[in-house]
């Protein structure tokens, strides 16, 4: 205890500012009067009017959030029902389905953006927002199916046969019972799927359509022709909408543990 | 009329390899109080969870008022649990809680609320309506866990080790108020438990488990004072336990031959022959100690150490072979000392033979 050095204190700092300081200068400059990144000429919110007015920017923005809240819905279902059935079967092969299933966050996206584009070529898919849709769900699927059946397990059997001895069906026991408990994870799951999907580009890249842009690939592409300080004012709005996004699940998290205490001194 | 309204028959079950059931029979009547004693692992748990319809048997029937319920959803029999954790619905209130099986059968709600109303006021905890489950105390959520089972109006109440959670001065208030309930109510109790004392302080009878089979079913008496196994006797009271061979046998008692001296056991209805190996339980309490050369005839054994607790001394002595005795009397202190030499003692009628 007594032994305390600066030196903690000052690696800490380093890490803050390596990891911070970017994300604070695309927020100053994004209110930044000057064409040119790196010179200040004064606060100006010409950027976002700009922004706002920048018809295939915000296109690529409404894509996005479309995708990221579909497949994070789809996947929120899926993986739900996944972990759900999981927990009842009783396979050897469980272990290997279990496997397979989280494969998709292993495997470098790469290889899974090439897959879905030679799958969806093959079955004659129109690339578009449908194979975006599907292939996005694909790999958000793992995130709620790990949060799920991690909270899952830490629930206690006996209250599900207790709702049985009470009269429950099987569907009463998950409606009343598994699904409001179970509740707080899924949303984190969904949180964490959208927000993967939200910045997702490598797989994007090989599943979109011509005509279909998300906003990734369109800042992406917008390097080729250099960018501007719309980009950095679209950044700060995104920046702010992930902050409280992740705020939000922090306080999800929180009601979650809560509930875990008390499931505990239930034991 | 026929009073019985639960009917185990030759019940058996396996967990993988194990033989968790061994084809068990058992009979119960309205409004008796049941309890199945035994170790952990004995069985009980699995036994109560057929019952309840948590767990269905490889082979045997489970009777409900002579219907057939084996192979029925725990959702369909009219039977209900108090769980050993009571597993109260976290995200429910208690009110949500004690009405959900109301809730089912969509009662309406003045209805519920006021059903609901009483079964707190019978289990003292009139307001706590709107309390959560995780504001509760211990006891609290059992007597939430007991009135959210009553409320259903169930045939038969199955109670797994409803008070092993509690501490001791709870757990005798609490047993005291499960049995006014029970009586009051006028129904039939199935409890669980490994605690002796509570099943013998509770019960109308006893059914003592072990290793899947009944050992013993019978009033508290009946297994207190005449174990018909020496588990049984060691379960129940821990007794202490003797053998050697048959000498002699008369209308009463029977002698036999123990590490060189001749002891007496009471006779009892089974046949006997003279040079068979016997087991006789007898209970501490029953056995004196005299110092050594007092006259008194009995087994000789040296005082080894002595222990005081609950109003009742406890002195162990080692006989010759090295077994271990206990004798036990209510007062603080005797003159014995460790190191004595004394003679062990009992009347012939306070000596029950075992494992006949």
């Amino acid at each position: 205890m007594k032994n305390r050095t600066k030196l903690p204190n000052i690696y800490l700092g380093v890490i803050l500012v390596l990891m911070y300081l970017p994300i604070l200068l695309v927020i100053i400059y994004s209110f930044n009067q000057s064409k040119i990144s790196s010179v200040w000429e004064g606060f100006s919110l010409k950027w976002y009017t700009e922004l706002f007015r920048d018809a295939s920017l915000l296109q690529a923005l409404i894509n996005s959030l479309v995708l990221a809240a579909a497949s994070s819905l789809n996947a929120a279902v899926i993986g739900t029902l996944a972990a759900v059935g999981m927990l009842k079967v009783n396979l050897r092969s469980k272990g290997v389905i279990e496997y397979i299933s989280t494969l998709p966050i292993m495997i470098p996206e790469i290889i899974l953006g090439m897959v879905f584009l030679v799958f969806f070529s093959l079955i004659g898919l129109p690339f578009g927002m449908t194979t975006l849709i599907i292939a996005h769900t694909a790999f958000c699927i793992p995130y709620v199916y790990m949060l799920v059946k991690a909270r899952l397990v830490g629930l206690d059997k006996s209250l599900g046969e207790a709702a049985k001895d009470l009269g429950a069906g099987e569907l009463r026991v998950f409606l009343d019972i598994t699904l409001p408990l179970i509740l707080p994870a899924i949303v984190s799951g969904m949180l964490l799927a959208f927000a993967m999907s939200m910045d997702d580009v490598v797989i994007s890249i090989f599943v979109t359509g011509v005509n279909t842009n998300t906003l990734p690939i369109k800042i992406y592409t917008q390097l080729k022709t250099g960018v501007t300080p719309k980009i950095n004012a679209l950044c700060t709005i995104l920046f702010a909408v992930t902050v409280l996004m992740g705020l939000l699940s922090g306080w999800l998290g929180k009601i979650n543990t809560q509930k875990k205490t008390v499931l505990e001194e239930n034991r | 009329m026929n009073d019985i309204i639960l009917q185990l028959q030759q019940i058996e079950k396996r967990f993988g390899d194990t033989k968790v059931l061994d084809g068990i029979d058992l009979s119960i009547k309205q409004g008796e109080f049941i309890t199945m004693l035994g170790s952990s692992g004995c069985g009980k748990t699995t036994t109560l969870r057929i019952i309840a319809g948590l767990e269905t048997p490889d082979s045997g029937r489970v009777l409900l008022e002579g219907r057939d319920v084996t192979n029925e959803e725990p959702n369909k029999r009219n039977v209900n649990t108090v769980f050993q954790n009571y597993a109260l619905f976290p995200h429910m209130s208690v009110e949500s809680n004690i009405g959900y099986s109301l809730r089912l059968k969509h009662i309406d709600k003045a209805t519920i609320k006021k059903t609901v109303a009483e079964a707190l006021d019978m289990v003292q905890l009139s307001g706590y309506e709107k309390r959560m489950p995780g504001e509760l105390s211990g006891g609290q959520r059992q007597r939430v866990a007991i009135a959210r089972a009553l409320v259903n109006k169930p045939k038969v109440l199955l109670l797994d080790e409803p008070l092993g959670a509690l501490d001791l001065q709870l757990r005798h208030q609490m047993q005291t108020e499960l049995k006014r309930l029970q009586k009051r109510l006028g129904l039939t109790f199935i409890y669980i438990t490994h605690d002796q004392e509570e099943a013998l302080n509770m019960s109308d009878r006893i059914a003592v488990m072990r290793e899947g089979q009944f050992e013993q079913i019978g009033t508290p008496e009946q297994v207190y004072d005449m174990p018909l196994t020496s588990y049984v006797a060691r379960f129940v009271g821990s007794a202490n336990i003797l053998s050697g061979n048959v000498s002699a046998i008369d209308e009463q008692s029977v002698a036999f031959n123990c590490q060189g001296v001749t002891v007496f056991a009471a006779r009892r209805d089974a046949p006997i022959s003279i040079g068979q190996t016997v087991t006789m339980a007898v209970r501490s309490e029953k056995i004196n100690l005299t110092p050594q050369g007092a006259g008194e005839t009995g087994l000789h054994a040296v005082v080894t150490e002595k222990s005081f607790s609950g109003g009742v001394l406890h002195i162990i002595v080692t006989l010759d072979d090295g077994s271990e005795l206990v004798s036990s009397r209510h007062g603080i202190d005797s003159p014995l000392a460790a190191g004595d030499s004394v003679t062990v003692s009992w009347k012939p009628e306070n000596a029950v033979l075992v494992d006949l």
